[in-house]
């Protein structure tokens, strides 16, 4: 008796997921986790479960390279999740190659992506050999020079209005003891700054012939050479900051013991989190108020391939939810990007990001480093710049290195 | 019994047949796990796999490429320094502790307790514990400098000629009660005579340690040094919690860089020459020693 009622409450538990209509609980997995990103991921999993589907949050601590092997290894383990995040580009580009992820192309037809989705060089990302595998969900640019207000006025300086001004700035911040630009230890920040220096101080077409075209000629030019000499300054005014995390670094221009930061516009939900205003509070320069040119990498979910039917189905209905107009602004408010879709409207959008959102519409963009380099290269990129950031390399030696990198890129 | 006596010659095979069978699948782990991934790993070094294993030969590509990465040249570097040190550290440390700990102190129990307690921690915890205890902002630094040594500095963890100094002594805090308890074991194993003969002689104390109790221990510390090594060789975590390889790539370790080429950089063709070249120099090491130790000993 006792064996039948088990083996039929047994029965019961598989039965019933199979029974609940066309809900299903899907994972999503992403490295969202700091105050202003946990707060915008929020509004996707609201959006989602409005839906009558359920978002499981696989939220994973420690930035990009910590979260995405263990998103990797899941995946090629043979323990998918729902739906992932990654930076599109280039690196699921193998996951994509092995079949290991979802073609979309049905629902991205059926709503139009091709139309809506501005720049379309972010939907160009996701495709691969004309079948489309990611759902783009915001524009992020790195090339913002965030500034604290009050750390200029504690100096007794005015807020630069470029980096040259910044430069200048620096030795009466250092006076007043503060760290003049905040740099935190993990190896992306170092080489991520590096490019905005590139596109501030060389330029688009320098940027697009070494990233994009890997010309090693050009990276052991001259133009390069000027970059690495802004890099030796950003080095110099960088020593002192000690933090580790992206977000310490931004805490500490919040706070004012430091004067500004080269970090890209997730840094403003930071800002945003800590109840300051942007013009009052803190500025932002695009560009490093040099080159009003910003890059249009960002955040996209990929899903990988499922047996499930109903969270195949349930997979679908997520991707349409995150390119709907009303999530886009919901998000994107929240995480300080800027909408995959040119036709929403961001009324209630701060100074800062109608900045973007004019640069984006002149179409001064160019491509983010994620989508121009594979994995290897750009982690052998960050090996090089977190040692010249934290040594005495000479900025010749560095660009040596850095060349060798580009002549041997994929 | 009675099988065998018929049998003439008894099989091999067949004799302790049942523990045979209980091994299998240890056995099967070794040689599968064990060898068949070693050897898949050295075979894969040789392509140059990506995020994926896949079979497109490249030479010693790979290998030259090792070689020219100034970031596994420190990583090397970096080990050989904490290798060295902590070995030395750890045995002297370790087996002073022990020899004063059997001194007949009182309260022998408490102290032992205490120093093995560390080693109750994992690295993770340690290496944060340690990150705390070495930051300048609220560490040791700020302590001294608040008790009025202003211009006092100790910040290992942000120097690079010294971070990995800095590693050191959070690993050693971490694991000397362990060499310590397997010391005091050893010694514990000495017979009483010996101690009273040498006494009787007139020897002092710590020639007597030296010169007659050490070279009796050498079972206790060939075990307690195959127990060090293999910590240092796969030192990761300790890095990874205390300085994630910083300032800039001064504390990087041969682990760290094996798994962030793998996984991070979607390399593993070069995560595998890495981690080939870690066997490598284990096998160096082991290899002549193990010949010494046990091919020696059945020949005489």
């Amino acid at each position: 008796m006792k064996l039948r009622l088990l083996a039929a409450a047994l029965a019961a538990t598989v039965v019933l997921p199979f029974g609940a209509a066309s809900a299903a609980d899907l994972e999503v997995t992403h490295w969202w986790t700091s105050g202003g990103e946990a707060a915008a991921v929020a509004e996707l999993a609201k959006a989602f479960d409005a839906t009558g589907n359920k978002w499981i949050d696989g939220a994973i601590a420690g930035s990009g390279g910590t979260a995405r092997p263990i998103m990797i290894s899941r995946i090629t383990g043979g323990d998918p999740m729902g739906a992932t995040q990654f930076n599109h580009g280039r690196q699921a580009e193998e996951l994509v190659e092995a079949g290991l992820m979802r073609d979309l192309t049905d629902v991205a037809t059926r709503e139009n992506w091709k139309e809506i989705v501005k720049p379309s060089s972010l939907l160009d990302s996701c495709t691969i050999e004309g079948k489309i595998y990611c759902a783009p969900v915001n524009i992020h640019s790195w090339q913002w020079l965030w500034l604290s207000n009050a750390a200029f006025k504690q100096a007794g300086v005015e807020v630069p209005k470029n980096w040259d001004e910044f430069v200048a700035a620096a030795p009466a911040l250092e006076k007043a003891g503060i760290i003049p630009l905040a740099v935190g230890g993990q190896p992306w920040q170092s080489a991520g700054a590096f490019d905005v220096l590139m596109v501030a101080i060389a330029g688009k077409d320098v940027f697009n012939k070494v990233f994009g075209e890997k010309d090693a000629e050009v990276a052991a030019g001259p133009d390069i050479a000027k970059v690495f000499k802004a890099a030796d300054d950003a080095r110099k005014m960088s020593k002192g900051s000690n933090v580790q995390d992206w977000n310490q670094a931004t805490n500490l221009v919040i706070t004012g013991k430091a004067g500004g930061q080269i970090m890209g516009d997730w840094a403003q939900g930071e800002f945003q989190v800590a109840g300051q205003k942007a013009g009052t509070d803190y500025t932002c320069l695009p560009g490093l108020g040099v080159n009003e040119i910003i890059s249009t990498g960002g955040d996209a979910f990929y899903f990988p391939l499922l047996k499930d039917e109903e969270k195949s189905k349930a997979q679908e209905v997520l991707a349409s939810t995150l390119l709907d107009p009303k999530t886009q602004v919901a998000f994107n408010l929240k995480k300080g990007s800027l909408p995959v879709r040119g036709d929403v409207d961001l009324a209630t959008a701060n100074d800062c990001m109608k900045k973007g959102l004019e640069i984006l519409a002149k179409g001064n963009v160019i491509q983010g480093t994620d989508q121009l380099l594979s994995a290897d290269s750009q982690k052998q990129k960050e090996d090089l710049f977190s040692e010249f950031f934290a040594s005495t390399m000479t900025p010749e030696d560095a660009q040596k290195r850095f060349t060798d990198i580009i002549a041997s890129a994929d | 019994m009675t099988g065998q006596a018929y049998a003439g010659r008894p099989n091999q095979l067949l004799r302790n047949l049942h523990s045979k069978i209980a091994s299998i699948p240890m056995i099967l782990t070794a040689v599968v796990i064990f060898l068949g991934g070693t050897l898949w790993t050295v075979f894969y070094s040789f392509t140059n796999s990506k995020l994926l294993p896949r079979l497109s030969f490249v030479g010693l590509d790979q290998y030259e490429r090792l070689w020219a990465a100034p970031r596994w040249l420190v990583s090397i570097e970096n080990l050989a320094i904490y290798g060295f040190f902590s070995l030395i550290f750890s045995l002297v440390i370790g087996f002073v502790l022990a020899a004063l700990m059997d001194q007949k102190i009182r309260f022998e129990n408490a102290f032992r307790t205490i120093f093995l307690y560390p080693f109750a921690l994992s690295f993770i915890v340690t290496g944060l514990v340690w990150q705390w205890v070495l930051n300048p902002e609220f560490g040791v630094q700020s302590v001294v400098r608040s008790l009025g040594w202003t211009s006092f500095t100790f910040d290992p963890l942000y120097n690079q000629s010294i971070v990995i100094y800095g590693i050191l002594i959070a690993a050693l805090w971490q694991g000397t009660g362990l060499v310590m308890c397997l010391m005091l074991a050893g010694l514990r194993g000495i017979d009483e005579d010996i101690w009273k003969a040498s006494r009787v002689d007139g020897i002092p104390m710590w020639k007597t340690y030296l010169f007659i109790i050490i070279p009796m221990m050498r079972a206790v510390f060939i075990t307690t040094l195959v127990i060090i090594a293999s910590g240092i060789v796969r030192v990761y975590d300790l890095v990874v919690a205390q300085t994630s390889g910083g300032p800039g790539i001064a504390s990087e370790v041969p682990a760290k860089y094996v798994y962030d080429y793998m996984f991070q950089a979607q390399n593993l063709g070069q995560g595998f020459a890495a981690s080939t070249m870690m066997l490598i120099t284990v096998a160096i090491i082991i290899v002549p020693w193990a010949y010494l130790e046990f091919g020696g000993r059945k020949r005489g």
